[in-house]
């Protein structure tokens, strides 16, 4: 990764921050405080119309909240001109919005442009973020958004949004519009992207495995407020109120063991495991238990080619107990 | 035939005439519509008003329309100008406000969102996004004028109308037939015209 692409993400900072839609008799957002750290990833869960969108949108001042402050790296975002806030903000969204006649090239370059860099810089990093969302360039680059498959047209998306190395980045239902395999894939994408560039990122989705999957965070809305505000694990092993335990399933242990990583319930290497079916340390519980359900007492956990440790049926049942404390 | 045999000259000048007329008053309702259709629609009650009002005058017939222009402007181009004017108008703006209404919210909500200023918007995505729908109204309002230009001739204003009209009046169909026919072929040559163009700049 270049240089330049490795710029930390701002944090985000929203106070009492309250929105009401005209014509509307309660508020759409309704009194939310929210301290996003600087990289983190932080995806708004919730159904449709609890309000997660219209507060991501207050972020890049597309809504304006009626009360309320809410500040990006520091600067409140009523304080500065729309236009120019924007630009140092990525933005993403369901229905894609590729401008359909342009290029993918021209479509990608509209910030840098709106910025007047120089063609040849535009260019250049063009090019740069097409890689970086694997995307060939020379394949890519003078096609139009319709020649292209649902996926590829959202990384086109994620990479126009990319363009001007925004620390910040919005990302409302990216995913909505694809199909599961596709959106499997675009998910690890955003991991990649997140891990390799350190962009603080605020996403929203209704998807709860989606927001089990990305997320450093989990912030659960429900009518314009915070239900609950923590890690996936957290939110799943204690739900803060029944609506975020219907929401999220949280009784289901297997998607519990989905997020918890089989380096840190395995035993260390005491017993051999010759033989023993393996998963790597870096795989979920839930992948070792679906390994010992096919029929073995044990699973060896390699990493780097090593057996480092076993799991057994006990280990994974410790691991789920040990969450719920 | 012998019509055409005997007087070629005068159908070119006719049909020139016609052509200008046609051209001068699309050029002067294109000027006007633009900016008017954008305002109309980006103010939504204003813009209700004057739409109804264009709509008043696209309801008087032509003729009528031309006889009340006479007191105002005399006998002559001007007169078939406005009026000619004032019918392209209701088309053109009507196609221009549907156009620009017709745009994809997501793609206006992603020009914001990218920090695209609403000028900037407008001019590099609902104008791009809108001009099939605005050249179709061109289309339409071409046609339609093409076809009330040859009224052009109660007023002395010209064009194809003035063959029309002295064929019916001195007993001499095969100069109205001409005249009208001449017409009808213009129509129809612009239609595909316009219609090809359309289809080339269509990207959806």
């Amino acid at each position: 990764m270049k240089q330049h692409d490795t710029s930390a993400g701002a944090p985000v900072r929203l106070r009492d921050v309250a929105v009401r839609y005209p014509g509307a008799d309660r508020d759409a957002v309704a009194g939310v405080d929210l301290d996003i750290p600087g990289g983190a990833l932080v995806v708004l869960l919730g159904p449709s119309g609890c309000g997660k969108s219209t507060l991501l949108r207050t972020v890049n001042r597309l809504v304006v909240p009626y009360r309320g402050t809410i500040e990006v790296d520091g600067h409140d975002v009523t304080a500065s001109d729309p236009q120019a806030l924007r630009r140092g903000i990525g933005y993403v969204i369901q229905a894609v919005g590729l401008f359909p006649h342009l290029t993918v090239a021209q479509n990608v370059a509209i910030v840098p442009q709106l910025l007047s860099w120089t063609p040849e810089a535009i260019a250049a990093r063009v090019d740069e973020l097409l890689d970086l969302v694997r995307l060939e360039p020379a394949r890519y680059r003078n096609r139009l958004p319709r020649d292209l498959s649902g996926g590829e047209q959202q990384r086109v998306g994620v990479a126009r949004a990319l363009a001007a190395r925004p620390r910040v980045l919005l990302m409302d239902e990216p995913f909505g519009a694809v199909d599961a395999i596709v959106r499997t894939s675009l998910q690890d994408e955003t991991l990649r992207l997140h891990r390799a560039l350190g962009t603080t990122i605020l996403f929203v989705t209704h998807d709860v495995d989606e927001a089990l999957r990305l997320a450093d965070r989990i912030v659960v809305m429900k009518d314009g407020r915070i239900e609950q505000d923590g890690t996936p694990l957290h939110v799943l092993a204690k739900p803060a109120t029944t609506y975020v335990e219907t929401l999220l399933d949280a009784k289901d242990a297997v998607r519990r063991l989905s997020l918890l990583c089989a380096r840190d319930a395995m035993r260390n290497a005491a017993r051999p495991v010759d033989g023993a079916p393996q998963v790597a340390a870096s795989e979920t519980l839930r992948a070792a238990l679906s390994r010992l359900l096919e029929g073995a007492d044990a699973v060896a956990v390699v990493d780097e080619g090593r057996v480092i440790g076993s799991l057994s049926f006990a280990e994974i049942r410790a691991a789920l107990v040990a969450n719920e404390r | 035939m012998s019509f055409v045999l005997r007087h070629p000259s005068e159908i070119a000048w006719r049909t020139a005439e016609h052509v200008e007329l046609v051209l001068i008053a699309l050029v002067i309702a294109c000027a006007i519509a633009l900016p008017l259709g954008i305002y109309v629609a980006r103010h939504r009650r204003l813009g209700d008003l004057l739409l109804g009002g264009l709509n008043v005058i696209y309801t008087i017939p032509s003729l009528a329309l031309l006889a009340l222009l006479v007191p105002l402007f005399g006998i002559g181009t001007t007169t078939a100008l406005i009026a000619l004017v004032a019918y392209a108008l209701m088309i053109l703006v009507r196609n221009v406000v549907a156009g620009i209404h017709g745009v994809p919210f997501a793609l206006v909500d992603a020009a914001r969102g990218l920090g695209m200023s609403s000028r900037q918007t407008l001019w590099r995505v609902e104008i791009p996004q809108a001009l099939p729908v605005m050249l179709g109204g061109a289309r339409l309002a071409t046609i339609t004028l093409i076809a009330l230009a040859t009224l052009a001739s109660w007023v002395n204003a010209g064009g194809l109308g003035t063959l029309v009209l002295y064929g019916l009046q001195h007993d001499d169909p095969a100069r109205a037939l001409v005249g009208s026919a001449i017409a009808a072929l213009l129509a129809i040559f612009s239609d595909t015209f316009l219609r090809a163009l359309e289809r080339r700049i269509t990207v959806r």
